[in-house]
């Protein structure tokens, strides 16, 4: 009666329209050297260009279609995992910071504390940081790395004002000129540049010349025009100098008196005058300075730190993931007692595979029953199955904190049957077995709607048949149903085990310290630590494992043989 | 009803009844003994209960009543795994996991057959149907007349002396179907082993069976051979259902023994055997082969006849078939062989047509 197979249809369809279509494309493309000629359409183009015309439409139309999608998934999850991949590895912040002192600590061995030449660039780049207030999120970023290091560069950044004051001090009193912004916008300057009293100024243009005459100078007070201009929306005009910006002109001067005499800009008989007091003024050491500052500069630890983040990026964050880290002598391990991510992804693998075995369990008879039973009854049981979804993931992860709390319904249940004695009731919650009788709760659905819409697809026939063959119940289900029924296992599994390793909010809410997973460490990261890098490192590496073992799954399994229906 | 070869039952249902929702009989009262080594087919349309029938032989369903034997012992209680009743389904049930060596090794790893003796079964089950070297393909690298015959093949291979066909082959070709239906036939043969055939093709009922039963609302119409059901329909149902038919209606004027005389609507009479009518005066259908009448005939002078016109004239190669307009039918089928001298008619022709009163039977209306 029915004999309506896949085979019998043999029309046009537009699935076999499209077949003929490549087919005609591979002949068109493989049989010209057979024909004379190209096959002609019957405008005179030839068939192949005239067949590529009308499906490039046909495929443009497609791809308009699926545009916004594509779009949408681009933006909201290409995207996001290319951006976390990256950030892993990023390190820019340390170079964008403090691009002065890691140039001079190329060259420092790395023994002991670098000499003057760091410190002063140090001082010239955390005056900065300091002015656009990037110092605190270099200093957190570093203590990540080494402890201490944040409230250093806090402290280091309220106390860089002063530094150099002793040399503002000393130019003011040589020659008050010293103290008047004019005389600086004079000196460095381009002549076409105008300050623009009283407004914000263009861009600030150095006077050809200064820079090589007075390095240091021209390059911090470069640096101040435009954190003014920039950062406070003000003019040079009205500004005097940081006094950092002396201390620059203080060195310069000493180091190189004879190019500022014999400079011949504006100001230059000012500029001589300084140069020839220069060498009587009263002097500081920067290393000193900042070591009274903080201890910790003169300490190894600090400047190897420093230098060992220096590059724009790093593999520090994927080494802290393995509970490495990059330290100024190489990597090392952490210290036992800090060792807590490697022993966070297997806990999170283990138990992910425990839930997901326990779906399994739980959802294979009931996606067996489910399809076994008439329409109506296995609808109304459906809705069952789909009602957790319907409810707040909350409400249902606090129910069971009410369930099995240690005076909870469950614990109670026990004691009154005899089972548990009072005294030493179960502890069910805020511990591994809790996020995992959680989770197998929350996450069953999953497993039960693949399995089930498998299962429906198996005939009855089939163990029908099995049976008539002489197999009994058992054998039947075991050698026949079974194995059909394992792309939806397969499916189910991959669901489960997905959804799960990348769990937070239950395990967060009942795992206590040991049933956490590595999502809740990275939800840490990202909310309270901010160390994103290290969040970003961790997720890759759990992307990694996943893509891995859906590989292994791939090998073993197959992938073809998952099926959602 | 039937009770032929009740000598040497193998099969025997009675009074057996089927209900699925305990309001309406699937199955109703049915007794049925099939001989050993028969092939018996159930024919009927659609829904009639014959899958039913099958699977509470199968011991897939339990009858709801009645008692079903098989050689001679109650099987109503028996699990259908311990029936040893091979089974071919029609959409093959073959497993698509396993290839076509493990499908028929199956059934002889579960009856614990060991390996060399099982492969021995193998290639020779798959040699009975032809596809010895399909033994390592998949059943969805096969067509559907391969796995049919792999079906066939696996419901064999462990020996059942019955085996119980729904539809095997309704999902295939004519042609496919028509050399199947051979080699089923010379297989049972040759194997001795009795066979139930499911269809709802009656040709293929005709033509492979032994005796068929025809069935109709849960009941047998009629059980007999296949010569016998076309020829000598018990009732109006199998009259139609079977093969074409010509019917018309009217009542019985005369009745005596083994003639009457039926007068039709029109008012005209003609000659009938009576089958299922009693008394003068009951309403009748009278049922005709279409090949059984003769236009223009020469019967002698008492026969009766009847004025037909003719509508359609179709060339069917080896057969005429005409359509004409009779006692105010216009469906009645006349069929002629195609010999050099018969008449061809023209539409709107008028004739004469009749037939032996043999030919003719007066069943209920
Ligand atoms: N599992 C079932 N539950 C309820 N009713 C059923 C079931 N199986 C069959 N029926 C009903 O029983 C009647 C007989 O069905 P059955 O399958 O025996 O018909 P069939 O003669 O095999 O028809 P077909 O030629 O279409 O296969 C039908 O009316 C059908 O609706
Ligand atoms: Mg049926």
């Amino acid at each position: 009666m029915s004999n309506t197979g896949p085979d019998a249809i043999t029309g046009p369809t537009p699935d076999n329209a499209i077949r003929q279509a490549d087919i005609a494309e591979k002949e068109a493309a493989g049989g010209d050297a057979a024909h004379a000629g190209p096959v002609l359409a019957a405008d005179g183009t030839p068939l192949k260009q005239s067949l590529n015309r009308a499906l490039r439409r046909q495929k443009l139309r497609a791809l308009a279609l699926i545009a916004p999608l594509l779009v949408f998934i681009l933006v909201t999850f290409i995207a996001p995992i290319a951006d976390m991949l990256f950030r892993s590895v990023e390190n820019e912040i340390v170079e964008e910071t403090l691009p002065r002192t890691i140039k001079v600590l190329e060259d420092w061995d790395g023994q002991g504390v670098p000499g003057e030449p760091a410190f002063e660039a140090l001082a010239y780049d955390l005056m900065i940081a300091a002015e656009l207030k990037n110092h605190t999120r270099l200093g957190s970023r570093l203590n990540y790395e080494t402890t201490g290091v944040s409230s250093l560069f806090r402290k280091s950044g309220r106390r860089v004002d002063d530094i150099g004051e002793v040399y503002a001090d000393q130019f003011i009193a040589l020659d008050p000129a010293w103290e008047e912004p004019a005389t600086w916008i004079a000196l460095m300057a381009a002549p076409g540049w105008s300050a623009g009293e009283g407004e914000i100024p263009a861009a600030f243009e150095m006077r050809d010349g200064v820079a090589e005459v007075l390095p240091r100078t021209a390059d911090m007070y470069g640096a101040f025009a435009d954190v003014i201009r920039t950062e406070d929306e003000e003019s040079v005009a009205d500004e005097e100098p940081w006094n950092i910006v002396y201390e620059a002109l203080y060195r310069d001067l000493s180091e190189n008196p004879e190019a500022a005499i014999a400079f011949d800009g504006e100001n230059a008989a000012r500029l001589a005058a300084a140069a020839e007091a220069v060498p009587g003024f009263e002097t500081t050491t920067m290393s000193e300075i900042f070591i009274d500052i903080d201890k910790d500069w003169g300490s190894n630890n600090t400047w190897g730190t420093i230098e060992a983040f220096s590059s724009r990026y790093t593999s520090g964050y994927f080494l802290a993931s393995a509970d490495y880290q990059l330290t100024p002598d190489g990597i090392e391990r952490q210290p036992e007692d800090q060792q807590i991510y490697g022993l966070l992804f297997q806990r999170t693998l283990f138990m992910s595979m425990t839930i997901m075995i326990s779906c399994v369990l739980l959802g294979y008879p009931v996606a067996f029953l489910l399809s076994n039973l008439p329409m109506r009854t296995s609808n109304l049981l459906m809705i069952l199955v789909l009602l957790p979804f319907w409810t707040s993931l909350l409400v249902r992860t606090s129910a069971w904190k009410v369930l099995l709390q240690q005076q909870g319904v469950i614990n109670d249940i026990l004691v009154w049957i005899g089972l548990v004695a009072d005294d030493n009731r179960l502890e069910l919650i805020n511990n591994q077995t809790g996020t995992i009788i959680a989770m197998t709760h929350i996450l069953l659905p999953f497993m039960i709607l693949p399995l089930y819409s498998v299962m429906k697809t198996i005939p009855p026939s089939y163990v029908r048949a099995a049976k008539s063959l002489g197999a009994t119940d058992w054998t039947a289900f075991w050698r026949v149903y079974f194995p059909q029924s394992v792309p939806g296992i397969g499916a189910g599994c991959i669901l489960v085990f997905i959804l799960s390793i990348g769990y937070y909010i239950t395990p967060e809410l009942v795992g206590g310290t040991t049933g956490t997973f590595i999502s809740n460490r990275i939800a840490y990261h990202i909310s309270s630590s901010l160390n994103w890098g290290l969040a970003a490192a961790l997720g890759t590496i759990l992307l990694a494992v996943v893509l891995v073992l859906y590989w292994i799954y791939d090998r073993i399994v197959g992938i073809d043989n998952v099926s959602l229906g | 009803m039937a009770s032929t070869n009740t000598a040497k039952a193998f099969v025997e249902f009675e009074r057996v009844q089927k209900s699925y929702d305990g309001e309406t009989l699937v199955v109703k009262d049915l007794n049925l003994s099939i001989g050993k080594g028969e092939f018996l087919t159930m024919l009927g349309p659609s829904g009639s209960g014959k899958t039913t029938c099958l699977m509470m032989l199968a011991g897939f369903e339990t009858a709801t009543h009645g008692e079903i034997r098989l050689d001679g012992k109650e099987i109503n209680n028996i699990p259908p795994h311990k029936r040893g009743i091979g089974m071919v389904f029609q959409n093959y049930a073959l497993f698509p996991h396993m290839t076509v060596a493990e499908n028929l090794a199956f059934p002889l790893e579960v009856r614990k057959i060991g390996k060399s003796e099982r492969e021995k079964k193998i290639a020779r089950a798959l040699d009975m149907v032809q596809m010895g070297d399909f033994g390592g393909r998949r059943p969805a690298q096969l067509s559907g007349g391969q796995q049919q015959r792999i079906a066939l093949a696996r419901a064999l291979v462990f020996e059942p002396e019955l085996v119980l066909m729904d539809e095997p082959l309704g999902a295939l070709d004519k042609q496919l179907r028509e050399t199947l239906q051979f080699e089923i036939t010379k297989l049972a043969h040759d194997l001795g082993i009795t066979v139930v055939y499911v269809t709802h093709d009656q040709t293929e009922a005709l033509t492979m069976s032994d005796r068929v039963a025809v069935f109709d609302d849960g009941r047998i119409q009629q059980l007999a051979a296949p010569d016998e059901l076309y020829e000598r329909p018990q009732n109006s149902f199998v009259a139609q259902f079977i093969g074409e038919n010509n019917t018309l209606d009217g009542r019985i004027k005369e009745l005596t023994g083994t003639t009457c005389v039926v007068e039709l609507e029109s008012g005209e009479e003609i000659d009938a055997v009576p089958v299922n009518v009693s008394n003068v005066g009951d309403r009748t259908l009278v049922s005709i082969r279409p090949e059984r009448v003769e236009i223009n005939p020469d019967l002698g002078p008492t026969a009766h006849t009847l004025n037909a016109e003719v509508l359609e004239f179709i060339y069917m190669g080896d057969v005429f078939r005409t359509r004409l307009r009779v006692a105010g039918r216009d469906d009645f089928i006349v069929k002629t062989r195609n010999r050099a001298d018969q008449v061809r008619l023209t539409p709107g022709q008028k004739v004469k047509i009749g037939w032996l009163p043999e030919d003719c039977r007066a069943l209920d209306a």
